[in-house]
């Protein structure tokens, strides 16, 4: 690339930022392709559908640069195959490494299950809006999943583990539509020895299951119908991930229950091909979710329109 | 800001020192449309008598040039499974722009004002706007020009140089150093109190010939209001959701990426699409669900943008009011008419 000045009067001079992998800063053009150099060090198959892939940046000092919260997003990337956003579904704690869980769905999902172990990939981000975990400090948390929502949810339930004691009675409320969809299975029992109350509700199940069936509605109507208003209304947040219809539904309950509609937050998905304010593939009315979401406060989403 | 004067006849100097030495890019006539009028293009130019300075708004928008169509963020080596990512920002060398009319300038400044902006300034378009120097010229303005209504009819900021006919001279803003050594190669005086009269007079002349008009009052709320109105429908249904409008739009930047790999296997690149959000899978994600799967839903959405998101973002709207669109609808679909009956005014 040409950098020398034109020397006389007229015009600009090429003014082109040199080398395009300088570390992210704010306003730096680097940042907008900056992507970590990362592998694919574990795969572990949760249904049919899901997978999760346990993705660790290779670069020692970029290990200990990322972090990121529960509710954000990576921009995973294979080259030449394709760029798509996921929630990030591990524990923040762990520096340098992500796992996400990723549901078959087009040509990177479908590349990425034939895959194996070791290869390359790109992740930019972290992305988005977070929960507010340290907010929740204190008080009652209900987490609410459906189906793939607990992706999202899953980096929020290991908050919870690791900082137990900050936090009063966490209740999990987790739906799908049968036994054979349940994701992350293999963690039920270790939620459950840390104090979690976790009630899973399925809508369609052969006879061997046990568990309860239904929406998961029904199951929050049971968990909250003797508890006071009142109460819930002064020291109860609420998470709610899964598909949009279950939103309304959930969120009006939870809202008669007395919860304010500022302490339940949910997460929104759009297509999205930056995650950084520039293509507006993700605007809901006239919102980025990649800025200002995906996570947003319910009040906020009531007050979108075409958001639900 | 700086002013000059000089007589018509220095143009063509100041064309030629600048074509010297740089690539410019000015309107020209392109062909005649139906009715036997010309219609113009913004090209690379090297003989000023090709230029129309006079020129009626192009079809399309010189976004080629900053906002190409299609382009490639980034290239990707593969060696077996590991890879290595070059990112080029496609400018090698700096660009004129001879000849915008204002409210192509105020696209620009627009642009810049969400693509340079925020904590990711996007630098494929910073580094192009960054290496470009603008002459602006005066305009006539055209029935389906409401520039006015949309604050874009003059340009304050943003460009190097602005002439506005004056008789046989040219009164001359000037924005930059560049711009001002440019002017030392020609004949040029400082203007007295007798040229400020003949400048307030051709700008008041301009301002009275503007017929279309947008009612821009309150018009942030008024959508929010209007959401569910059944004018947005009876729109939709005219709509062909064919994405011209935005193809043609000097201030649309939407875009979609794709990944694709060279026939030799060795090369992967990642491109940019400029995407327009009338078009029907725009707000698809996967699972197959789409946002916005009717077509009024999608008009709607980009009036929302345009109007009111940017609106409330930046306190202006992103639209210049350069009829554009409009224009080249084939379903008649312009924004005053669709503004109107969003506020009850006139039938859609
Ligand atoms: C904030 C956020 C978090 C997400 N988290 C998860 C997660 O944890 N797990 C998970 O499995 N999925 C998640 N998704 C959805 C995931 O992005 C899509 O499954 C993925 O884009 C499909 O990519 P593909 O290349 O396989 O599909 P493609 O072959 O590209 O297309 C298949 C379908 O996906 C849609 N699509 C394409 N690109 C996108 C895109 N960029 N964003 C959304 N939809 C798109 C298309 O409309 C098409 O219908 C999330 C999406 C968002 C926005
Ligand atoms: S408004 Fe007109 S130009 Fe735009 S998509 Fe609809 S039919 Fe095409
Ligand atoms: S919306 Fe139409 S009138 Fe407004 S800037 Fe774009 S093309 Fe011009
Ligand atoms: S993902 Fe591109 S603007 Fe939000």
């Amino acid at each position: 690339m040409t950098r020398e000045r034109t020397p006389d009067m007229e015009i600009p001079f090429v003014d082109v930022a040199g080398s395009p992998f300088r570390p992210p800063r704010r306003n730096d053009f680097a940042a907008f392709e900056y992507t970590y150099k990362a592998e694919v060090t574990r795969v572990h198959t949760l249904t049919a559908m899901e997978t999760l892939y346990e993705i660790q940046l290779l670069d020692p000092e970029e290990r200990r640069r990322f972090s990121f919260s529960p509710g954000q997003f990576v921009m995973l990337e294979v080259p030449g195959i394709g760029e798509a956003p996921f929630s990030i579904s591990s524990s923040p704690l762990r520096r340098g490494a992500v796992e996400l869980c990723i549901r078959k769905a087009g040509s990177l999902t479908t590349y990425l299950t034939k895959v194996p172990r070791g290869i390359r990939v790109g992740i930019r981000g972290p992305f988005g809006t977070a929960f507010p975990m340290e907010r929740m400090h204190g008080e009652n948390v209900l987490l609410i999943a459906g189906g793939l929502g607990l992706a999202p949810l899953r980096s929020a339930i290991c908050y919870v583990q690791e900082n137990r004691s900050r936090f009063q009675a966490v209740d999990i409320v987790y739906g799908a539509k049968e036994p054979s969809q349940l994701l992350f299975s293999y963690m039920y029992e270790a939620w459950r020895q840390d104090d979690i109350d976790l009630s899973i509700i399925v809508e369609k199940a052969g006879p061997l299951w046990k568990g309860p069936r239904g929406l998961i509605t029904k199951r929050l109507k049971e968990i909250l119908a003797d508890r006071d208003h009142a109460e819930c209304a002064r020291n109860m947040y609420a998470i709610v991930c899964g598909p949009p219809v279950m939103f309304q539904y959930v969120c009006d309950q939870l809202n008669v229950y007395g919860i304010p509609m500022q302490k339940m937050f949910v997460s929104l998905e759009r297509r999205m091909h930056c995650g950084m304010g520039k293509c507006c593939r993700c605007n809901v009315g006239s919102t980025y979710t990649c800025l200002k979401g995906p996570v947003f406060d319910y009040w906020t989403v009531l007050n979108l329109p075409e958001a639900i | 800001m700086l002013f000059r004067v000089f007589d018509q006849g220095e143009l063509p100097i100041l064309f030629s020192a600048l074509t010297a030495r740089h690539e410019v890019i000015g309107p020209v006539e392109a062909g005649v449309d139906r009715h036997g009028k010309p219609f113009y293009a913004f090209e690379p130019a090297t003989d000023f008598r090709a230029l129309r300075l006079a020129y009626t708004t192009t079809k399309l928008p010189a976004k080629r040039y900053f906002l190409p169509c299609r382009e490639d963020l980034a290239t990707f080596r593969t060696s077996g499974s590991d890879w290595s990512k070059t990112v080029e920002y496609n400018v090698d060398r700096p660009r004129v722009f001879f000849g915008l009319h204002a409210c192509d300038i105020n696209a620009l400044n627009k642009l810049d004002k969400v693509l340079t902006g925020g904590d990711y300034p996007m630098p494929w378009y910073a580094a192009k706007r960054r290496n470009m120097f603008i002459v602006g010229v005066d305009c006539e303005p055209q029935p389906s020009c409401f520039c006015r209504s949309m604050g874009a009819d003059t340009a304050l900021s943003g460009f190097d140089l602005f002439l506005t006919g004056i008789g046989d001279r040219y009164f001359a803003e000037i924005l930059s150093n560049n711009a001002y050594n440019l002017l030392r190669g020609i004949r040029a005086v400082e203007p007295g109190e007798e040229e400020h009269v003949l400048y307030r007079r051709a700008v008041a002349e301009k301002t009275r010939k503007y017929t279309a008009r947008v009612d821009t009052t309150d018009l942030t709320k008024i959508l929010d209001m209007e959401f569910e109105s059944p004018v947005w429908k009876s729109w939709g249904e005219k709509c062909l959701s064919c994405g011209s409008c935005a193809a043609v739009c000097p201030t649309c930047y939407c875009y979609g990426v794709e990944e694709t790999v060279d026939i030799d296997l060795s090369v992967a690149r990642k491109t940019k699409t400029l995407y327009s959000c009338n078009l029907v899978d725009f707000a698809q994600v996967a699972g197959g669900h789409n946002f916005r799967p009717e077509s009024h839903s999608r008009l709607k959405y980009r009036y929302y943008h345009k109007h009111r998101g940017f609106v409330e973002a930046y306190e202006e709207s992103l639209c210049t009011g350069c009829g554009r669109c409009g224009e080249t609808c084939l379903a008649g679909i312009n924004v005053p008419d669709v503004i109107a009956s969003v506020r009850g005014e006139g039938g859609a």
